[in-house]
């Protein structure tokens, strides 16, 4: 199979190469990253959004456009494996079910756990849910939803009564104020932040206010940027609830009729006092900027406040959601046109797993394990006597019980928890010291496989079939265009196979996802018996004709596009519930780790890289992990701006470059998410992460992580290119270069170390060749090597120097593609003789359009992002660089 | 009309007479006289004419009309035996016995000669002069030994390699040209050369040269006759015998200077002269190989033109230039493989605390080594592609800083010119 894949296979001739196509008609699917849930059109070898999907009309981001560059059969698991042989499925199967069942038998049921994922397809998840709680006998499935939602679930859910996002998308369009709290949409959510910003060229009176700690891409898009202190959303949120009542611009009426709980909530907020100076000063930010919000508020009955992981990921995520359903409450505004809360999740199918009750402390269809009656009912529709009648473990807690020994066999599906959870490192020792961890995953390499004892390959995006739910309740088809590689089979179908061989083939009879799904359906019958809103029964005698045909549709089925715009909730008295809100106990910064880090994602990644990591072109905005700080703090710590920073928490450490943004506030990281130690060497920045929880939801405090800082300077830096793996050097990230040798994929890698170097190391680091081509400069430590095979074709390239060796990567990049006419001085130069001006980074992904070359359709009198688009093509196609365009605008015109 | 005597017919004299028959064509009467039978010739292009890649005609520089039309006396194929100091003559072997007023000792060099027994044996042939090359280019195919691994040794073995030869070189030293190039370079040539089918063995002291007694079956006038002893092979220090028809002795030259010593001009490894190539006695002048100017012996041919233009200049009465020793870079070329070296290519030419730094690139038919002090390039080898010679040279020459351009100084000129270097000429232009 590798030998097929030889040099010269580039970009979009990719996935039609490496499968045999399953259509030749454009099937449609949705796109496997964000919640958003986009529509996309495809043939296999090319792919355009959707113009008939709800959510995106055609629009798509760069990650969405570049998705098929990430197909391909390298770094694909293949085979099932156990204890590291290839076994055939009958065999992984019965091992994976004699292990569980063993288990079960002399431990309970409580000794085994499913940890999954929104990345699963719903069918997938219900069969996984099923199969734990009804037929084991334990709650011990969570998914790695709990990492991002569970704040908002416990939100909803205390104060509706059910789980529901009460808006949709199309409410964006329609307010007249959009509040975008702990959301960076333009990076995290491109095609949310399009439709907002489309709305708001359409109708400029619309406001937009950004509250977020960092000045991020979306403040491009904002009136008004609050950048309060970290974690100080209760606060403000509370200050607002006393600020409408003092102003009369409470919907009195609403809360009369349709809520509970009121006056202990105001008396709780007016606890914080009515005093918006002091109120400001304390949030960091300046009173008439946190009047002007209130006021705004006040005055706009259309007002959507999306809220995401900046709100939910915090010791008090559960309460910060309430208090801002709690405003919008107090205003009447829930699930009416352009006025609701509205919770936007992380991942394609994070909805759809909450619906199934993927999560420990849920049964199913939005039912809960510990109510009597739910419980009584579920195990009468699933016949399954052994229904687990406790919450199971949640993520954090669940990977403790692994680590002391309470858990002894766990099952990860489509995750990586040894780089996304908390205290990160101490997963990865309890996996490792785990009797038996079982992953199911579509890729080959990763930190969480490396823990495996047994893996099991599964369906990668494009061969997959199943339904999805998007942030809008909107529920669409994942529909497969390629012929699975090897022995990759669905998640649904490998843990029906694991049923049916614990001696639950009666309960577990599925041949095809529809049947799943209708059973599923079916299902959310009781959910309406007990007043939830999650109906699907209309799908429930859905054939599977029906089922290939379906068009996207939100749920409740056959009802409209949101829910208690009536003001009757889900709860017993059919009245909303007012949460109290403490304010967060101040919490003081400590000498030793005086930095207060956050994560999240960037524009250009998706979580843990196993998919956007394939595709080089991804890297082009961002090739490196980084700790983003301001100027002030790079200069007090003695820390250098593209430098490289060690950053030690009380539970971990990483090292990653220095990135200056004025958009941090003092005393402020930002790290992204995203690297793993597939792509370098220590930028993990879950192993920063205490594992500190909102006692509510479980949810990890990953937005608030106190770090030190300090410099830390290479003795030297280098360049490498090669297929193998990384060498052992104190740093590397590395890049996927659209180039395939014997040895597999071309990586890029920037090295940096500060042991000495011997040219036996250099030697080392690279492949047998039939050719050198070699550069020493040992008194300045500046080594160049290249290896060609025999034909002159490029096997590897590296560079050492004491300063980062000149080079122009792109074009090397290119090399590993071409044939042998290269001249060997040139390739050794790692660039063209007559190489032209640096252009600068790229800025827009989709054309590959450089800062310089934008800067100068600027100079030459493009004066907005539609003229920079006609000079040169930049944010003409996904848009998600238009707030990047804004910025060079402002920075060339003054 | 003055009488101006040349004794030589090599190349400096060659140059001397262009160039003083140009400045002052009416000044001298001029006889010049070779112990060569032949007019000027190129000794340069020996080894092509001993590799078959050339003729006679092609490598004779000045033949016997060029010295009629400027009537120049030309006397070949006897030497001069005496030069009468107190009576301004001279005498050749033949008898002719020339007055002079100007004297020219251009003499050369002759091969040095093996220290070992058995180099007076038949078929210890030198590789110097067209009579060397025509002896060889007469032999049937051989075992042939050479001796030495410098230019001439490795041009004349890859010459006779392409006649057909059976040839091995021996060297002395660990790699070839150790004079011009590092172990690196010397070791590519060696396998570059082994590609074409010499036979080398390196550090080898060549010990004594063996003889056999034969009978010569094939003698030229048909008659049986009986050589005297004539090689049958090289025996080394290390005890290896190489059996040998022929041994090449190209263990380096010695300037010819007996004829200037017995005439009482101050003789030390050459003729010593000053810097107006003036020897001892103000009417003789010397130049070429023979000579010896502030303690320094020549060999190549650069430094050999250089003197014949001062030289002539003096000698037509114009004189005021002074010859001075310019380091200039070697080129060579082996058979087609280009060679550049210049200065203090290893970096040990000062005391151990300077020691330099290196800076060496291998490609696979390539290599590079630039030898820096203080900034600046001292010295360097090319192998291989020399197309940045001049670029290199002119920073040697120049002690130019190369702290700015040291990363990529090695991959030559056309990447020693930056982007930003490009802009800012780019902007210079449009303003």
């Amino acid at each position: 199979m590798k030998a097929e894949v030889a040099a010269g296979n580039v970009g979009e001739n990719r996935a039609g190469k490496h499968m045999a196509k399953n259509t030749e008609r454009p099937i449609c699917t949705t796109c496997p990253y964000c919640g958003v849930g986009c529509g996309i059109s495809t043939d296999g070898t090319s792919l355009k959004g959707d113009t008939l999907h709800p959510a995106n009309a055609g629009r798509l981001c760069v990650k969405g456009s570049s998705v098929l560059e990430t197909l391909g059969d390298q770094d694909r698991l293949l085979n099932p494996e156990v204890e590291g042989d290839v076994v055939s499925w009958d065999q992984a199967l019965d091992e994976v079910a004699g292990r569980f069942r063993r288990i079960v038998d002399e431990h309970g049921p409580d000794a085994v756990a499913f940890y999954v994922s929104g990345q699963l397809l719903t069918e997938d998840y219900y069969v996984a849910n099923k199969l734990m709680k009804g037929y084991i006998g334990s709650a011990n499935i969570d998914t790695n939803s709990r990492l991002c939602m569970s704040s908002a679930v416990v939100a909803h859910k205390r104060a509706f009564g059910e789980d529901v996002v009460p808006g949709c998308y199309e409410d964006l369009e329609l307010a007249d104020l959009v509040i975008l709290t702990g959301s960076n949409t333009a990076w995290a959510h491109p095609i949310v932040y399009q439709r907002i910003a489309a709305a708001k060229q359409a109708r400029p009176e619309m406001k937009v206010v950004v509250i977020d700690p960092r000045r991020t891409a979306t403040c491009d898009l904002a009136d008004l940027h609050l950048a309060i202190r970290p974690g100080q959303d209760v606060p403000l949120f509370n200050g607002l609830l006393t600020w409408l009542d003092d102003n009369n611009a409470l919907d009195q009426a609403y809360i009369d009729a349709h809520t509970e709980g009121f006056e202990s909530t105001l008396d709780t907020a007016r606890s914080q006092g009515n005093d918006w100076a002091s109120l400001a000063t304390h949030m960091g930010v300046s009173k008439v900027d946190l009047t002007t919000f209130y006021h705004w508020f006040a005055a706009c009955d259309r007002t959507v406040t999306v809220f995401s992981q900046g709100v939910n990921q915090a010791r008090n995520g559960s309460d910060q959601g309430n208090a801002i359903i709690n405003a919008h409450l107090a205003t009447g505004r829930v699930g009416k046109p352009g006025a609701s809360p509205f919770s936007i999740t992380g991942q394609p199918n994070a909805m759809g797993g909450r619906e199934v009750g993927g999560l420990a402390n849920q049964l199913a269809v939005h039912l809960d394990i510990d109510n009597p009656a739910h419980h009584a009912a579920v195990a009468d529709f699933w016949q399954a006597p052994a229904l687990a009648k406790e919450n199971g473990l949640t993520a954090v807690d669940l990977f403790q019980a692994v680590a002391s020994g309470k858990v002894k066999a766990v099952w990860i599906m489509a995750t990586n928890p040894v780089d996304s959870l908390p205290e990160a490192d101490k997963v990865r020792q309890a996996l490792m010291a785990c009797d038996t961890v079982v992953v199911s995953d579509c890729v080959a390499s990763g930190d969480t496989l490396a823990c495996a004892d047994i893996r099991l390959p599964a369906l990668g995006w494009g061969e997959k079939s199943g339904m999805v739910t998007n942030s809008e309740r909107c529920m669409s088809r994942q529909r497969p265009f390629v012929t699975a590689p090897g022995q990759a089979r669905a998640d649904w179908w490998i843990i029906t196979q694991v049923a049916q061989r614990m001696g639950f083939a009666d309960a577990f009879p599925y041949q095809h996802e529809h049947e799943i799904f209708a059973e599923f359906s079916a299902l959310t019958a009781l959910a309406g018996q007990f007043g939830k809103r999650l109906d699907l029964t209309a799908a429930a005698d859905l054939t599977a004709d029906q089922y290939a045909q379906w068009q996207p549709q939100q749920w409740p089925l056959n009802s409209g596009p949101r829910c208690y715009g009536d003001g009757r909730f889900s709860t017993a008295s059919e009245r909303a519930r007012f949460i109290a809100c403490e304010n967060p106990p101040v919490r003081v910064i400590g000498d030793a780790f005086p930095i207060i880090l956050n994560s999240g994602r960037i524009r250009d990644q998706w979580h843990t890289m196993t998919r956007t990591g394939r595709a080089g072109r991804l890297f082009a905005h961002l090739s490196e992990p980084f700790a983003a700080l301001h100027p002030k703090d790079i200069e007090r710590y003695r820390l250098q701006e593209g430098g490289f920073v060690r950053l030690t928490s009380r539970v971990g450490d990483a090292l990653v470059r220095v990135t200056r943004d004025t958009g941090q506030r003092p005393g402020t990281a930002f790290m992204p998410m995203h690297w793993t130690d597939q792509f370098s060497r220590r930028a993990r920045v879950d192993a920063l992460v205490p594992a500190r929880l909102d006692p509510h939801s479980g949810q990890p405090a990953f937005k608030h992580t106190p770090v030190n800082v300090s410099d830390w300077q290479p003795r030297w830096h280098g360049w490498l290119f090669t297929a193998a793996s990384p060498p052992a050097v104190e740093y590397w990230a590395r890049v996927p270069v659209d180039a395939f040798l014997q040895a597999g994929q071309v990586q890029r890698y920037r090295l940096a170390g500060d042991a000495d170097l011997t040219e036996q190391q250099l030697h080392d680091w690279l492949p047998q060749a039939a050719q050198w081509l070699a550069l020493n400069d040992p008194a300045t430590g500046h080594y160049r090597r290249a290896a060609l095979d025999k034909d002159g074709r490029l096997l590897a390239w590296l560079a050492i120097g004491e300063t980062l060796p000149l080079c122009d990567v792109d074009w090397l990049a290119d090399c590993f593609t071409q044939g042998a006419d290269i001249q060997h001085m040139t390739i050794l130069a790692g660039q063209p003789a007559d190489a032209g001006p640096d252009l600068g980074p790229v800025i827009c992904s989709c054309f590959q359009v450089r800062q310089k070359t934008i800067e100068g359709a600027v100079e030459e009198g493009a004066d907005c992002v539609e003229a920079i688009g006609q000079c040169c093509q930049a944010g003409t196609n996904c848009g998600s660089c238009i707030p990047e365009l804004r910025g060079l605008l402002e920075t060339c015109t003054t | 009309m003055k009488r101006l005597v040349v004794v030589g017919n090599g190349m400096a004299a060659c140059r001397l007479l262009e160039e003083l028959t140009r400045l002052a064509p009416d000044l001298y009467q001029i006889t010049v006289v070779g112990d060569e039978p032949f007019a000027g010739y190129n000794r340069v292009m020996l080894s092509p004419l001993l590799g078959g890649s050339t003729d006679e005609n092609t490598i004779t520089t000045h033949p016997h009309q060029w010295y009629r039309e400027r009537s120049i006396r030309l006397i070949t194929g006897t030497p001069v035996v005496a030069i009468h100091r107190g009576r301004r003559q001279v005498e050749t072997a033949a008898g002719h016995v020339l007055d002079y007023d100007r004297l020219l000792l251009a003499t050369g060099a002759g091969p040095r000669q093996l220290p070992v027994d058995g180099v007076g044996l038949k078929g210890v042939v030198s590789f110097r002069d067209l009579y060397d090359v025509r002896r060889l280019l007469s032999l049937s195919a051989a075992r042939v030994v050479v001796v030495g691994g410098g230019f001439l040794g490795l041009e004349a073995a890859d010459a006779l390699v392409k006649q057909g030869h059976d040839v091995t070189l021996v060297h002395s030293r660990g790699h070839l040209l150790n004079q011009q190039l590092d172990e690196a370079a010397g070791h590519r040539l060696q396998k570059d050369l082994e590609a074409r089918g010499i036979k080398f063995v390196m550090h080898a002291r060549t010990q004594s040269i063996e003889g056999c007694s034969v009978q010569k079956k094939e003698d030229k006038k048909g008659s049986s006759s009986y050589s005297s002893d004539r090689v049958a092979a090289v025996h080394l220090a290390d005890g290896q015998r190489l059996p040998a028809d022929y041994v090449v002795q190209a263990v380096g030259i010695v300037p010819r200077a007996e004829l200037a010593a017995q005439a009482g001009l101050t003789v030390n490894q050459g003729v010593r002269v000053d810097d107006t190539l003036q020897t001892f006695d103000p009417a003789i002048y010397a130049i070429g190989e023979c000579v010896e100017h502030r303690e320094r012996t020549f060999g190549l041919v650069a430094p050999l033109y250089e003197q014949a233009s001062v030289c002539a200049s003096h000698l037509a009465e114009m004189g005021h230039r002074r010859y001075l020793y310019a380091d200039s870079a070697t080129r060579l070329k082996i058979s087609g493989i280009d060679l550049v070296s210049c200065g203090d290519f290893l970096g040990e030419k000062r005391n151990e605390i300077e020691q330099g730094e290196t800076l060496q690139l291998s490609l696979p038919d390539s290599y590079r080594r630039l030898q820096i002090r203080d900034n600046r390039v001292v010295g360097m080898v090319l192998y291989g592609d020399v197309s940045d010679a001049p670029f290199f040279e002119t920073l040697w020459r120049d002690s130019t800083d190369i702290s700015a351009l040291r990363e990529t100084l090695l991959l030559g000129e056309a990447f020693c010119k930056r982007p930003g270097d490009k802009g800012d000429n780019a902007e210079g232009v449009a303003a």
